[in-house]
């Protein structure tokens, strides 16, 4: 097999779209189960983020006038590639892909598009509200990029190297605990969940960015939503969680990390009401850049 | 139907993502909404999401007594979601005016003349269980393409 098949197989099939997106959809039927359950409520079937898929993609596109149609259609077509190509490149057990120097750049680079895609999306539809949305979702992510990159850029600096599988390999160390606690920090907001859900706050701007947006290319946007959950979940588990030799194990040990890591971050969800923007910010420059600096100087001293 | 349109038309009747509009009501049928979504009636067990937007909605509840005003709202609305739509009606003021029929304001006609309607959900205000019930079976008729929507833009696709 050479390397463009392989790589795209990466893309297509796992870790792609092939095999995350109905893992996606596991996570997200398992968060909002999980949601309904802490509030008393019985909660959604299992298929539903299925369900709620199929059914957008039998629906009609409503473009609305005076936006360019080209952009409009083409952004969640992007954020979808982007968010599955950025998947492809961690080395989860099984990925075909062969491990490039300097991934996580490629790696970090990629995760950026599907954020960039939301505040175009925003700005493109001409809707106020999405435009409001669009402006939140480009202030916050100045402000929960901060711990995040800094988690994987420290990790990279602890293993010397910016490769994925490096990242991985590195021998376990007070740094990965601290990176952790600070990826864990960028992680409520990177998901859009609840004291930062300031980009989607329902009650107060209608909806998220994609308020125009409807049929296909609504389902190609929740779908992205889907695969980003599974790829900063198992990006956790591969960066932070100790690999064992046996990669079947290893598989399981990653998922079960993903869903824990996903639990903790809904309970956070569920107990917690929504912040401004102000305090959003404020929390991520003083305690994330706290965190940040804690971890970057732990890699520093050694 | 091939196996992917079955799998659509399923997922139509699973998925049913409502919007309401607010059509001159006294807010009694809207308070009746609110509950559905509580513990006690839950109506994500069906599926049911409520959605700020028209555009990402399959079923309008459209309750209240229509007045001149609130008609090309109502027609700006409907127009807005995407197809294929069902529309429910909310109460006694969509169907006849109920108390304020007669009015000087007031369209003393049914909603059915201003957009085709499929399911109407008597009372003022129904019960909660009668709305979900209302809900559910504009998602059957979704499903089985049975909405007055759907099958008037079958009947254009067959003319």
């Amino acid at each position: 097999m050479n390397a463009v098949w392989s790589y795209l197989v990466a893309f297509a099939v796992w870790p792609g779209l092939l095999l995350a997106a109905p893992l996606g959809w596991l996570e997200l039927w398992f968060m909002r189960k999980l949601v309904a359950r802490l509030q008393g409520r019985q909660g959604p079937p299992f298929f539903q983020p299925f369900f709620d898929f199929m059914k957008l993609l039998g629906k009609e596109t409503v473009i609305p006038r005076g936006v360019n149609r080209g952009i409009f259609l083409a952004l969640p077509v992007v954020s979808v590639a982007a968010v599955t190509a950025a998947l492809a490149i961690v080395p989860l057990p099984g990925n075909p892909a062969p491990s490039l120097p300097g991934d996580v750049v490629l790696l970090l680079y990629l995760m950026e598009v599907p954020i960039l895609c939301e505040v175009l999306a925003g700005y493109v539809s001409r809707s106020i509200y999405g435009q409001v949305a669009a402006m939140r979702e480009a202030l916050l992510s100045l402000a929960y990029n901060l711990p995040f990159l800094v988690a994987i850029i420290a990790m990279a600096q602890e293993a010397g190297s910016f490769q994925m599988s490096a990242l991985q390999a590195a021998p376990y160390g007070i740094v990965h605990l601290l990176a952790a606690v600070t990826f864990l920090l960028a992680l409520p907001a990177r998901m859009k969940l609840n004291p930062f859900s300031i980009a989607n706050a329902e009650h107060e701007i209608v909806a998220d960015s994609h308020i125009e947006y409807s049929g296909p290319p609504l389902a190609l946007f929740k779908l992205s939503h889907a695969v980003e959950l599974v790829l900063l979940t198992e990006l956790f588990a591969v960066v932070f969680i100790p690999a064992t030799p046996w990669p079947l194990v290893n598989l399981l040990v990653y998922l079960a990390a993903g869903v824990a890591v996903l639990g903790g971050v809904t309970l956070l969800a569920t107990a917690t009401a929504r912040l401004r923007l102000t305090q959003a910010f404020r929390f991520y420059w003083v305690w994330g850049g706290l965190a940040s600096a804690v971890t970057m100087a732990a890699t520093l001293v050694r | 139907m091939n196996l992917i349109e079955r799998v659509i038309a399923i997922s139509r009747r699973r998925s049913p993502w409502i919007c309401r509009l607010n059509a001159g009501s006294c807010n009694g049928c809207d308070i009746e909404i609110t509950p559905l979504l509580s513990p006690r009636y839950d109506a994500e067990q069906l599926g049911i999401e409520l959605h700020g937007t028209p555009k990402h909605a399959d079923i309008v509840l459209i309750s209240g007594t229509l007045t001149l005003r609130s008609r090309e709202a109502i027609l700006d609305i409907y127009a807005q979601v995407p197809n294929p739509k069902a529309v429910v009606a909310l109460g006694s003021c969509p169907a006849s005016g109920n108390v304020f029929a007669g009015s000087p304001l007031v369209l003393s006609d049914s909603l059915d003349s201003v957009v085709p309607v499929d399911v109407w959900v008597p009372g003022c205000p129904p019960r909660p269980q009668a709305i979900l019930d209302g809900i559910a079976r504009a998602a059957k008729l979704l499903e089985d393409g049975a909405t007055k929507s759907q099958l008037e833009s079958r009947r254009g696709r067959l003319s």
